[in-house]
């Protein structure tokens, strides 16, 4: 059975599972029945275009997470950021994992998605904001219509949160092929400030798909900045959309580091409900073997006297591909914004290719746009230069990668996430570099 | 009074087109409406052989079957395909060795569009083939270019007297099954002009082609094909203008350029077709295929200055299939009122140690709609390909948009690619710089948008650039010159 049909037939089962009598479960069902109209996306549509979903949607994916599965946190502990303390939501094969998570309800919320979406105390918020940012699109539909489980983090008027928040997905390979879905819901009320970090995992060969959808709402000065570690293995692949909305004042920024995984999509929208809005999206990705990562990010100047910075950095070796959808959209009211969009590419291998489509769409004419694009090699002069001081190949190339993607390194806020950054890259090109960044 | 932004926003809304004007001449037109037998129709009224009325009727039936594009970022009534005469040629068609036995309603024509044979043709040295509805009715200078061995006729004359080079190039460049508008053009093009320069020759002119629309509810179905053997030279100039009418007319030319190993063409457009009233009424709707093929050391430079039309979708493109081949695209591209353009251009690296430049200009204002659309393709065998791409918009006024789309795709290591686009404003701070220093602002207005577009004027041969800057003043009057 393919899995469209796998998933619509499912559906029915799913909704038998949890409660059908929340208001939710309009929401699903009317997102079920816009998934079975699209399907799933293929290279005839526009955003679509240099990405491929064919190969992993063949596998059979069983599509419920069975029972709850237990690893040890000794055996996990490294996929953590362990080094400072942190609330931690883990989910283990797409179930909440007690034993490993460390949660909070005093005075903000840091739990769960299935427990917001049913209890009464959190009916406001789900109605307020639960699906409003999220689009229409098929996979974020599909996400829709399963959802059920995710974190949920609601941080209250006027405050710090003292530690950063670890969103962990772990699958386990007991299943021969996962498919998960997991939803989050982030809202961060005026003056608040909350700092999210967000890894998936698998631990064995098996494939894993992982369609997730985090909405983020950042009202009135809000800042929220969100990490997203992407080093899975080479059999799991990502789908991963993310929606922020942003009021007046707030800022917001996403870095995105992408080493692993089959597969890995990333939807990234930032819409500017208000003025003097500051949105930030980074993200370096360094790739090898057959991996293909593509990054898809949509600006929407909205209001007036915005700006918004992006910058994306990619080394692509092997037979890797990226690519670069960027988009910036500025409406007729939305005087005096800033959008700088930036995108630089090294090709290292005769095998690997790079699809770059940097688009502006401008409406006002008080504004200041611009995206420059770049793909090239390293640099034969620099490397000379260390070489002839005695650096060996490898690392004399190590160090001018480390120093390509240095911009995008230092806007990252948490001293202990750059060190892993460093590590996980120096890992990848095998090499010490005995200095952190 | 002071001149303001506002005052020149003003103007430009209220300035009608200038050269709107229909030349009374007899025509020969076939009832429109658009068929098998319509095509053959138009290859036996044309005298051609058997081969081309084949070629014809084969693009025909593949054009049935596909359907029109979606994917530009404009919005138009589509062209009803039935509403329209396929062919339609000044009855007069004198074979001409001076002026003197031209149609004086021609001549005509051309004073209005300041374009005298005579003059031009003993100031600049240009040999014009002028194209009226389709056949062209004037060719000067031939004798000289016979002498050097160069043919430049029209593309009728061409499939009669060089079978063999039509048949050999025709299509190769851009095949019949193209597109939709490419296989539309190859079933019914009515003329156009042919240019075959020989080995090692350097045309020792700009060779010229005016094409008008005049004939009401007449889509102008143009056909270009030039050549350039081996180490040869040539720069050749397309102009137009069209009278004023109320339905949209439909112009799908193609265009077909073939630089041999060592040689160069420089191809140059000032395209000025009527584009609708203030009200965006009317127009040209202009669907262009434009493609060249460089060989070995080959060089292919399009220049365009595109005020005209209401919806323009035109990207002139090169394939860079020889080593060392060089291609280059300049375009200025002006809309105003409710004009769209979806043009750019689309450079496909497929040798080694090809190089492409591409600079283009964007320049909105009104209500119009302008967007840049660009492709730069590095094969995996092109080592050491090079591209440099920079996009400008200028804005005027906040009811225009600007759009850059550009698709980089590399397949290869040593490719080095650069892209850059801004989109701004005539900045305060720079009419304050220049009002500081004594000049008004209307004069720093100009100076201005002068110099946002100098990279591309400067592109354009002489005798084009001083046609070019008035069609820029015509379009954005107030702000030049």
């Amino acid at each position: 059975m393919e899995l469209k049909e796998k998933l619509i037939a499912s559906f029915m089962a799913f909704e038998n599972l949890v409660d059908i009598d929340l208001p939710v479960h309009d929401v699903r069902s009317e997102a079920i029945k816009e998934f079975e109209s699209q399907g799933f996306p293929s290279k005839r549509d526009e955003a679509w275009k240099y990405t491929s979903l064919n190969s992993i949607l063949k596998h059979d994916y069983s599509v419920f997470p069975k029972l709850e599965n237990h690893i040890d946190y000794n055996d996990i502990k490294k996929y953590f950021i362990h080094d400072i303390d942190t609330y931690k939501i883990v989910f283990i094969d797409g179930k909440y994992s007690s034993h490993l998570s460390e949660t909070t309800h005093d005075g903000i919320d840091v739990c769960l998605m299935s427990s917001a979406l049913s209890k009464p105390k959190y009916r406001l918020i789900i109605e307020n904001y639960f699906n409003k940012v999220a689009t229409k699109d098929s996979l974020s539909s599909l996400n829709t219509a399963f959802s059920q489980e995710g974190a949920y983090i609601h941080i209250p008027k006027n405050k710090l949160v003292a530690k950063p928040i670890q969103i962990v997905h772990f699958s386990t390979g007991n299943e021969a092929a996962l498919m998960l879905q997991p939803r989050n819901l982030i809202v961060v009320d005026e003056n608040s400030h909350v700092q999210i970090i967000e890894r998936h995992q698998s631990l064995t060969d098996n494939p894993v798909l992982t369609n997730s959808v985090t909405e983020v709402f950042a009202n009135k000065r809000a800042i929220v900045d969100y990490y997203k570690i992407q080093n899975d293995n080479q059999n799991a692949s990502l789908i991963d959309s993310t929606f922020v909305n942003q009021k007046r004042e707030s800022v917001a920024s996403v870095h995105t580091f992408s080493f692993g995984g089959k597969l890995t999509r990333n939807n990234l929208n930032f819409y500017q409900n208000g003025e003097r809005i500051d949105s930030t999206m980074k993200g370096i990705t360094i790739i090898g073997n057959k991996q293909h990562v593509d990054h898809n990010t949509l600006v929407h100047h909205i209001e007036p006297n915005c700006e918004s910075h992006q910058d994306y950095k990619g080394i692509y070796g092997d037979s890797s591909t990226g690519v670069f959808n960027g988009k910036v959209l500025v409406n007729r009211e939305a005087q005096k914004t800033n959008a700088f969009q930036a995108n630089n590419n090294i090709l290292l291998s005769d095998k690997a290719s790079i699809n770059t489509k940097p688009q502006l769409e401008i409406f006002a004419d008080d504004v200041k746009c611009s995206h420059g694009c770049t793909i090239g090699q390293l640099d034969d002069s620099a490397m000379f230069y260390l070489r002839s001081r005695g650096i060996p190949e490898k690392e004399a190339k190590a160090l001018l990668m480390f120093a390509f993607s240095n911009n995008v390194m230092s806007s990252v806020k948490i001293p202990e996430i750059k060190q892993r950054i460093t590590k996980i890259i120096a890992n990848k090109l095998g090499v010490n570099t005995g200095f952190d960044l | 009074m002071k001149y303001t932004e506002d005052d020149l926003r003003e103007e430009l809304k209220t300035k009608e087109y200038e050269y709107g004007f229909y030349t009374d001449i007899e025509s020969d037109t076939l009832p429109i409406g658009l068929s098998e037998d319509v095509v053959r129709a138009i290859s036996l009224k044309k005298e051609e052989p058997q081969w081309m009325t084949d070629w014809r009727v084969e693009s025909f039936r593949a054009w049935q079957e596909m359907i029109e594009p979606e994917w530009a970022n404009v919005n138009y009534v589509k062209p009803d395909f039935q509403a329209i005469s396929y062919y339609s040629a000044p009855n007069t068609k004198p074979k001409l060795d001076s002026l003197d036995e031209v149609d004086p309603e021609l001549l005509e024509t051309f004073k209005k569009l300041g374009i005298s044979l005579d003059e031009q043709k003993m100031l600049s040295g240009v040999a014009m083939d002028v194209v009226i509805d389709s056949v062209s009715v004037a060719t000067t200078f031939k004798k000289t270019l016979n002498e050097k061995g160069i043919i430049f006729c029209s593309m009728s004359d061409a499939i009669k007297e060089h079978p063999e080079l039509v048949k050999k190039h025709l299509g190769t460049v851009v095949p019949q099954k193209d597109n939709f508008y490419a296989a539309l053009n190859s079933a019914v093009f009515s003329d156009g002009s042919f240019c075959y320069i020989p080995k090692g020759v350097r045309c020792p002119m700009e060779l010229s082609t005016y094409f008008r629309i005049n004939q009401a509810n007449t889509g102008q179905f143009e056909r270009t094909l030039v050549i350039a053997d081996e180490g040869s030279y040539v720069s050749y100039l397309e102009g137009c203008t069209a009278p004023s009418r109320d339905e949209n007319q439909l112009h799908a030319a193609v265009v077909e350029l073939i630089a041999m190993d060592d040689a160069e063409i420089k191809y140059s457009t000032v395209q000025n077709w009527f584009p609708g009233n203030k009200e965006g009424k009317g127009g040209v709707y202009n669907f262009v295929t434009k493609r060249g093929i460089c060989e070995k050391n080959a060089k292919i430079s399009w220049t365009q200055v595109e005020t005209g039309s209401a919806v323009t979708w035109k990207y002139p493109s090169c394939i860079l299939k020889g080593d060392n081949s060089v291609g280059e695209f300049y375009s200025i591209a002006v809309t105003n009122n409710h004009q769209q353009a979806d043009t750019g251009t689309k450079m496909i690296h497929l040798g080694k140690n090809t190089k492409s430049t591409i600079i283009s200009k964007g320049i909105s204002a009104g209500k119009s709609q302008n967007s840049y659309r660009g492709l730069v393709q590095i094969n995996s065998r092109a080592d050491n390909a090079r591209n440099f791409s920079q996009c400008d918009s200028l804005l005027m006024g906040n009811d225009c948009g600007a759009h850059t789309f550009p698709y980089i795709e590399v397949k290869n290591k040593t490719a080095i690619i650069e892209h850059e686009a801004t989109t701004s404003k005539i900045g305060e701070d720079q009419i304050f710089y220049c009002n500081q220093r004594g000049i008004d602002t209307e004069k720093a207005i100009a100076l201005i948008v002068n110099g946002f577009s100098k990279e591309v004027l400067n592109k354009l041969p002489m005798e084009f650039a001083i046609e070019a800057q008035k069609l820029l003043e015509i379009s954005l009057e107030g702000s030049v010159g």
